[in-house]
């Protein structure tokens, strides 16, 4: 396992727990704030936007590049018709099943075992956008 | 608005910005989810899509992630969950349906709730941000309309 392995793996915990503290690896949580119900969905995901600004804007003014190395590169990418129609299919998926990608993951944790199939039909989901493009 | 009280949902946010932020500071990544569905089909299609250069590159960290988030997850189950382990209520073709619409959208608009919410949020991209508002009020239109419908849990 290298350093960068390393890494990704202990900041890949805190994501989790995060995840799982906040509740999100519940779809019954997820689906309130989608309901309206509950809010609180707002303040996990400007929590980590918040503190992950520092870390991109912030922690590149001071350190040339990143510890173990590489570059730092904000994400950002061109708009295009494709990011627009995927998160009208991804909204839909959302707002039917309570689950995201990072989530669904972290939901298996808490031993959440019905999320497999979730998990299994995202695999389907990403292989059918494969096979769009010849 | 906040039945269950906004410390929990603050607390949990902060510690996934912290995991996010380390990675970042560290090695340059972006710690986003729904890339890992796609580099790990490298392994298994030899479809020009999955065999790109990038996939094959990022295959191993993101399966470290998803790895590394099981177990966080699993710690929290473990030490300070109030309830421990858990099985969703939501009906079985919900979470299929659903987690089949969430695979292909996230991956024909390049990202998802880590993906655009916090690594695009936090890069100030306008792309992630118009990307939000539309899976968010597409999600919260479609949560209602389920409920609207009798469809529980």
């Amino acid at each position: 396992m290298n350093k960068q392995n390393i890494i990704v793996l202990v900041g890949g915990i805190f994501f989790g727990f995060g995840l799982a503290y906040s509740g999100m690896t519940r779809q019954e949580i997820v689906l309130s704030f989608l309901q309206l119900k509950d809010l609180g969905l707002i303040f996990v995901m400007g929590g980590a936007a918040a503190v992950t600004f520092f870390a991109v804007n912030v922690v590149p003014r001071y350190l040339k590049t990143p510890l173990l190395g590489g570059k730092f590169k904000p994400r950002r990418a061109p708009l295009s018709r494709n990011v627009v129609i995927g998160a009208i299919i991804f909204g839909v998926g959302w707002g039917l099943s309570g689950q995201c990608p990072g989530s669904a993951v972290a939901s298996l944790g808490t031993g959440n075992l019905y999320v497999l199939v979730g998990l299994a039909a995202m695999f389907i989901g990403a292989y059918l956008r494969g096979l769009l493009e010849k | 608005m906040f039945p269950l009280g906004i410390e929990p949902y603050i607390i949990g946010g902060v510690l996934v910005g912290i995991g996010v932020s380390l990675i970042y500071i560290a090695t340059g990544l972006h710690a986003t989810q729904s890339s890992f569905f796609t580099t790990t089909l490298s392994w298994f299609s030899k479809r020009k899509h999955f065999q790109k250069e990038s996939n094959i590159e990022e295959r191993n960290w993101r399966l470290f992630l998803a790895v590394g988030i099981i177990i966080g997850a699993l710690a929290y189950t473990l030490t300070l969950s109030p309830t421990g382990f858990w099985i969703t209520s939501v009906q079985i073709w919900r979470l299929a349906l659903g987690g089949l619409l969430v695979g292909f959208g996230t991956r024909l608009s390049q990202g998802c709730t880590s993906g655009h919410g916090i690594s695009g949020l936090a890069s100030l991209s306008t792309t992630s941000l118009y990307a939000i508002i539309v899976f968010m009020g597409v999600a919260i239109v479609t949560a209602n309309i389920v409920q609207l419908l009798g469809v529980f849990p």
